[in-house]
């Protein structure tokens, strides 16, 4: 998965074609850590048609407060650069997320 | 089959595994389902742990770790799935997922905890995720340096504020007490009025949570004045209690009004066989010892009864002979002498199974035949009572021979 900052963040996101899932984490949220190697299986499998990334929040705080994410783990899916799904909050799991990736593949 | 146990603990948090760890220690095969991702309950969300007793330097999420650790040295089997319906059938309980997987057991320990309370009101649903919370650890990494509401005052929202306050800017705690009184214990109170980083507001209620596609103001209302007024905040923090998850448990196990489960002082639920323990009963103290504790004895009861009722199954209600049940007790003399005068009368001689019951050591057998005066005699034929003899004489226990 790609890794995401200040510096990318518009290029590889908000500029991209297509979809894009970013993944917001930290290393204090151990729900993230948890779901991190599910996410990880999921960008293997739709990798071809869905750009995955992911954020740590640690640092680029303010870029995530930008995209609205105020709860982790945040999975945001992105389509020509605007926000169409955000996924939060400790009841998340990751069939929600593949239906999510589903609707749009 | 292999989805047959001897006990089956259902929920994964403190309670749950302490009773695991006790149960597959004493060579029951044993069973955990969890249905969140990771095991550990309540604790795998909060961050300090400074009160179990022999493990002074530790974190919440780590001791839990340790739970599961050592109920995986015994064996313990653990399964991810959401439990939604329990059947019992006699020494047959039935446990069905939300998958829709069915597992059968002799006992069962539910310790399914209690999640936090949601107060239902407006912008609460909403926004949750997006700056509405009810775990601090997981979320305070987002909220440096940023300001944050904490609704509620007990235990739990004091030690999450203080913890809180490591990373944000400010922290409001909304208070619905008059100045001072918090229902948390004396030392956390202390220690969140020492703290810099907290503002109290007494008197008052969270009435709202406003924003759009996250939290920007929370409205807070003085119950007293009635007058509202509205904090500019990004987080809005929830621990105003917690409710028992034993919804899918209405109509086989006694509740109480407020939905928790109904137990005696050994864990007994309404159904022999199973147990509660933990935050799910009703109880007054609900800590990480106190659920362990539980555990524990929840476990050793399942033993017992999982031995009882094994020993009534293979030797009396399967009993190719008649059988003739001797109730008694060491307490009540009367029927000791009944026992020896049993014994020398050469029953099993004569093609009947001769078996005792300590109505002190096992109470279910008892209870289930209706003994309520000793010594009592029971004659079963093919697993049907059809007998039954209080304080007999010598010549009425002969004359049903
Ligand atoms: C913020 C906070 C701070 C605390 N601090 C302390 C402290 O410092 N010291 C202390 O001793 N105690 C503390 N406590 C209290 C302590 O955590 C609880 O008393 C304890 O966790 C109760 O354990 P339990 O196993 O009964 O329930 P829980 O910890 O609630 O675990 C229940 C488990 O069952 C699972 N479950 C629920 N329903 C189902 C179902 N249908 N199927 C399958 N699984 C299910 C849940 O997912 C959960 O994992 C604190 C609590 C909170 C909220």
């Amino acid at each position: 998965m790609l890794e995401l900052g200040k510096e990318n963040f518009e290029d590889e996101v908000l500029n991209s074609d297509g979809v894009v899932l970013v993944d917001f984490w930290s290393d204090n949220c151990d729900l993230c850590l948890d779901l991190m190697p599910d996410v990880e299986v999921l960008a293997e499998e739709y990798g071809d048609d869905i750009k995955f990334a992911k954020l740590n929040i640690k640092g680029n705080r303010r870029l995530a407060i930008g995209q609205k994410v105020l709860g982790l783990p945040s999975i945001v899916l992105y389509e020509d650069g605007e926000k169409v799904e955000h996924l939060s909050g400790d009841e998340l799991e990751v069939e929600d997320i593949r239906e999510a990736i589903e609707a749009r593949v | 089959m292999s989805n047959t146990y001897d006990l089956i603990v259902i929920g994964g948090g403190p309670a749950g595994m302490s009773s695991a760890i006790y149960g597959s220690r004493s060579r029951l095969n044993t069973l955990v389902l969890e249905s969140k991702r990771k095991t550990g309950g309540q604790p795998s969300t909060y961050h300090d742990m400074e009160n179990y007793p022999g493990v002074p330097e530790t974190t919440a999420p780590e001791l839990m770790d340790n739970f599961r650790e050592h109920a995986e040295k015994f064996n313990t089997e653990f399964e991810r799935g959401e439990v939604v319906d329990l059947e019992v059938n006699g020494l047959e309980k039935i446990v069905k997922t939300k998958k829709g997987t069915e597992y059968k057991a002799k006992s069962v320990v539910l310790a399914t905890g209690a999640e936090p309370r949601k107060l239902g009101i407006e912008g609460e649903e909403e926004l949750k995720g997006k700056g509405v919370s009810y775990c601090a650890t997981c979320d305070a990494d987002i909220f440096e340096g940023l300001d944050v509401v904490v609704v509620g005052n007990g235990n739990s929202a004091v030690e999450e504020s203080i913890y809180l306050t490591k990373f944000v800017e400010n922290l409001t705690m909304i208070v619905i007490h008059d100045e001072g009184v918090m229902d948390a214990e004396k030392i956390l109170q202390e220690k969140a009025m020492e703290n810099d980083t907290i503002d109290f507001v007494w008197n008052s209620v969270v009435e709202e949570i406003k924003g759009e596609g996250m939290v920007e103001k929370a409205v807070v209302k003085n119950i007293k004045t009635g007058e509202k007024q509205e904090l500019d905040c990004h987080g809005v923090f929830f621990f105003v209690g917690r409710v028992p998850n034993t919804d899918f448990l209405k109509g086989t196990i006694e509740l109480t009004e407020n939905g928790y489960i109904k137990t005696n002082d050994e864990m007994e639920t309404n159904q022999p066989g199973v147990y509660a323990v933990g935050d799910v009963r009703n109880k007054v103290v609900r800590q990480v010892i106190t659920a362990a504790g539980d555990g524990a004895t929840a476990a050793v009861m399942a033993q017992g009864y999982i031995e009882e009722e094994d020993y009534w199954q293979n030797n009396v209600l399967k009993s190719d002979n008649s059988v003739l049940v001797a109730f008694w007790s060491v307490t009540d003399q009367e029927s000791m002498d009944m026992i020896s005068e049993l014994e020398s009368m050469g029953i099993e001689d004569n093609d009947y199974r001769f078996v005792k019951i300590d109505t002190y050591k096992n109470r279910l057998i008892s209870n289930r035949y209706d003994i309520e005066e000793i010594p009592t005699i029971v004659k079963l034929v093919d697993g049907e009572v059809t007998e039954k003899l209080v304080e007999p004489s010598t010549k009425e226990i002969e004359s049903i021979l």
